[in-house]
């Protein structure tokens, strides 16, 4: 089970609180965690990545044990405290304007 | 006695007002979608319950919600719109190519006929159509592959297609504006489109009569004139009575022509209404005051209604679809502003009262009239 923290705009979208938890089965990453995501709240594609491209959307980050992985390749492991479910991953709206 | 439902887009979500055929007593809702920029959101009128919305922001992009119960819940519908095979260029602000990118839907035209068909005006510019109700999304292409379109140029707010008008009388014929290319018409159903821009006059383009490059503000049709059109270019008021093939200033005496709006009352197809607004690097109205203009006429001679608006000190702005008008007699009307007031005249523009005074800046202004 894959802990995911979602940004306010996010939640109101995919109704429901700050964090979800999703499946993945193999290996965890980027990719297979937004997929999974993707699946269970489709309201959410093209929100956090391209459509067609499945390029993250510029102000969209991702940050997981303190650290900033948005710009991880997609199909990286993420930490094994992620993977564990131990640690959420993070999706974060970048800083941007008032 | 039939019902008013008005839909308002803000930078930070929808609101819904709705009041009695009276208009005087006005219950909100909202807001909808809460934080997130509403462009427009705009009722069918083959079934006022159906309501389609733009919802989008910087950080998460295009999300499209959906209501079959006249606003009370919401369904998210697709919000995936790819442009049909290879993008190519448009010029960007200097002249260069740019590759055309999908930003933002700005505008939704529903079907005059069928709740499930419904049009989406997308920036970069370009139009796009569903039949099922939003759930899938195709290009009419034949638009962003006219022969003009690698000239096309962004306005300040962007490449955007921000109207969309379809004849009464003959579904295939639809006119649309982009800023900054101009207006265009098709006469089958959007499978080609032709410029209709003769008589238009810029100045900031190279050559001020070119067939593209205008930066057309609005358009307005009254349903029972269709060859009839009104329009708020960047500057001036133009009107046409051949479909756009030919387009004559109709500005008059107004204290400037340049603004967004511009609508036809729901009566009488020669009164229309601006809102001039001081220039094109000053975005707010002229004098400090708030006035609504209305010719009688079809333009030229132009008379300033002012009753219950500021007339002084206020430097608001109103966008290219923050107006609309009601189907009742005396008709409504209905203006936002980018200070977040909502106003409504429930006699032709004569009075104004402010349904509400301190929304997020309006985006967009629709109303439904309601049997």
């Amino acid at each position: 089970m894959i802990r995911v923290v979602l940004p306010p705009p996010l939640r109101l979208l995919a109704r429901t609180g700050p964090e979800i938890t999703v499946d993945v089965s193999g290996p965890v990453t980027q990719r297979s965690v937004l997929d999974a995501v993707e699946h269970r709240y489709p309201m959410l594609k093209g929100t956090l990545r391209d459509h067609d491209t499945q390029r993250r959307r510029p102000l969209v980050r991702f940050f997981a044990c303190e650290e900033d992985i948005s710009n991880d390749a997609p199909d990286a492991p993420l930490p094994n405290e992620v993977a564990a479910g131990k640690e959420p991953l993070l999706v974060i709206g970048a800083i941007a304007g008032g | 006695m039939s019902d008013v439902r008005v839909l308002v887009g803000t930078k930070k979500g929808a609101f819904i007002l709705t009041a009695d055929g009276k208009r005087k007593s006005w219950d909100i809702s909202g807001p909808h979608f809460a934080g997130w920029e509403i462009y427009h959101l705009k009722g069918s009128p083959a079934d006022s319950n159906r309501i389609y919305v733009s919802q989008s922001n910087g950080w998460f992009g295009q999300v499209l919600p959906r209501s079959d119960d006249g606003g009370k819940s919401w369904t998210t519908v697709n919000n995936k719109f790819t442009y049909d095979g290879i993008a190519g260029t448009h010029a960007w602000y200097d002249g260069s190519p740019h590759p055309w990118e999908f930003k933002r839907v700005w505008h939704l035209e529903p079907s005059l006929g069928d709740p499930d068909t419904v049009y989406a005006g997308v920036e970069d510019a370009a139009i796009f159509c569903s039949t099922d109700g939003g759930q899938n999304w195709a290009e009419l292409s034949g638009l962003r592959k006219h022969d003009t379109g690698p000239k096309w140029q962004p306005g300040a707010g962007g490449l955007c297609l921000h109207t969309i008008l379809i004849d009464p009388t003959n579904p295939q014929r639809m006119f649309v504006a982009i800023s900054a290319a101009g207006a265009f018409r098709t006469e089958n159903g959007g499978g080609t489109w032709k410029p209709i821009n003769r008589g238009l006059h810029s100045q900031y383009i190279p050559d001020p009569s070119a067939e593209v490059g205008h930066c057309v503000h609005r358009l307005a049709m009254h349903r029972s004139r269709p060859n009839t059109l009104f329009m708020q270019k960047h500057w001036d008021v133009m009107r046409t009575d051949n479909a756009g093939d030919q387009w004559t200033e109709v500005s008059g005496n107004l204290p400037t022509d340049f603004g967004f709006v511009i609508d036809v009352n729901t009566n009488e197809p020669e009164t229309i209404y601006v809102v001039p607004i001081k220039s094109d690097s000053e975005h707010y109205v002229h004098d400090g005051k708030l006035r609504v203009f209305r010719s009688r006429t079809g333009g030229n001679e132009w008379e300033a209604l002012t009753r219950g608006l500021p007339q002084k000190d206020c430097y608001v702005n109103v966008l290219r679809d923050a107006m609309s008008v009601d189907s009742l007699d005396p008709c409504g009307i209905y203006f936002g502003t980018s200070g977040g007031q909502v106003y409504a005249s429930a006699d032709d523009g004569d009075s104004w009262t402010a349904i509400v005074h301190d929304l997020p800046p309006v985006l967009s202004v629709e109303v439904q009239t309601l049997s």
